[in-house]
């Protein structure tokens, strides 16, 4: 079997024992049966079992090991080893912008406070039917590149307006939801999602800079749900 | 004042609008300058002075400069929102750049009723 070194450099800092923030140089020894990023940093975890990160279901779908690859937010599940160019270490650092827990592992509170103020839930005030809600095909058509969001938050972090006020602005990945629920023919809330969202910060702080539809490991695009948010705000006003 | 993050101002909707209708005139009004500067409009004073004066461009030039100050402020005011954190301060900054551009507003239209 062939293999091959890799060298990493990769942001640590541990609170409890460091003063401040460092980069390691690491190198690790992969095979022909490791394909991704992900692969290497757990073999990486064997060399140097301090390295702390975040990761489960290997597979795109848990959104948990997104980390700053060479600069560039990603999943380490779905990176593959063959895209780094040979010779040059692998820079990583975790996600941009969120307080960091340890090494890799970020805080990821504030994102999700911000997930949580658009009501992801379906609200409908009527009784439920003796079986579903039913929707046309074209209906729920609309729905496809919304509801695939794996909320791992490298579109958010990856935004400048979510970098200077995560506090305030909801950020790619909570706009993205919010459309959802906007566009959902089952919502009986869409005035009120309306409301909410026509504000400065919340939703007004995109300045269509499209950062989030570059990293989106799903092939997800945040700026246009939001740019269909504010045609319905337009809609709506006049 | 309790410490906590307040937003849902709801307000937005118009300036964000705005930002594009005036975005749109200065486009139009651009061009329009430049074709005539290509025809010669500014060859001598007299020329560009009846180009500027005719009827049409007064409304025009002050359409524009209304736009532009228009644009300005929801620019400008975008950047103290992103960039600057303290309230008093994002306050004054607002207040300033609101006072300056209706200042230049001003000015302007005297400069073209002049003509
Ligand atoms: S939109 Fe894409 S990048 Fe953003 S949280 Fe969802 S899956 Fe991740
Ligand atoms: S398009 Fe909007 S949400 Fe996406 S990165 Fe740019 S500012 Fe952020
Ligand atoms: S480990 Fe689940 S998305 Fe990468």
């Amino acid at each position: 079997m062939t293999t091959r070194t890799l060298q990493f450099k990769i942001y640590r800092y541990d609170p409890d024992q460091d003063q401040k923030p460092y980069m390691q140089d690491i190198a690790v020894e992969v095979d022909s049966t490791d394909r991704k990023l992900l692969d290497a940093l757990v073999k990486l975890k064997a060399v140097d079992d301090s390295i702390a990160f975040r990761r489960s279901c290997r597979e795109g779908v848990c959104g948990s090991d997104a980390l700053n690859i060479n600069g560039r937010n990603g999943l380490a599940c779905l990176t593959d080893l063959g895209s780094f160019p040979d010779g040059k270490p692998i820079v990583l650092r975790p996600l941009p912008g969120l307080p960091i827990i340890r090494d890799l592992i970020v805080d990821m509170t504030q994102f999700f406070k911000q997930y949580h103020s658009i009501k992801p839930y379906l609200i409908n005030n009527d009784p439920p039917p003796e079986r579903e809600r039913l929707q046309s095909p074209e209906d729920r058509e609309e729905l496809d590149g919304l509801y695939e969001c794996i909320l791992c938050a490298c579109c958010s972090t990856s935004c400048p307006s979510f970098w200077w006020n995560p506090d305030k602005f909801v950020g790619p990945a909570g706009l993205l939801a919010a459309y959802r629920f906007i566009a959902d023919t089952r919502d009986q809330a869409t005035n009120e999602r309306l409301d909410n969202l026509e504000d400065p910060y919340r939703l007004f702080r995109c300045h269509t800079i499209m950062n989030c539809v570059d990293v989106c490991p799903k092939g997800l695009n945040p700026t246009k749900a939001i740019g269909k948010i504010k045609d319905m705000m337009v809609k709506r006003a006049i | 004042m309790v410490n906590r993050k307040i937003v849902g101002a709801h307000y937005g909707l118009k300036d964000w609008l705005a930002q594009r209708v005036t975005g749109v005139v200065m486009v139009v009004f651009t061009l329009v300058v430049a074709a005539a500067l290509l025809q010669g409009a500014g060859g001598s004073y007299d020329s560009w002075r009846a180009f500027m004066s005719a009827g049409l461009m007064r409304f025009a030039t002050f359409l524009f400069i209304v736009s532009l100050c228009w644009h300005a402020w929801v620019g400008v005011r975008d950047i103290w929102m992103d960039y600057v954190q303290p309230a008093g301060i994002k306050l004054a900054l607002h207040v300033l750049t609101l006072l300056a551009l209706v200042g230049y507003a001003g000015w302007a239209a005297q400069i073209i009723w002049r003509l």
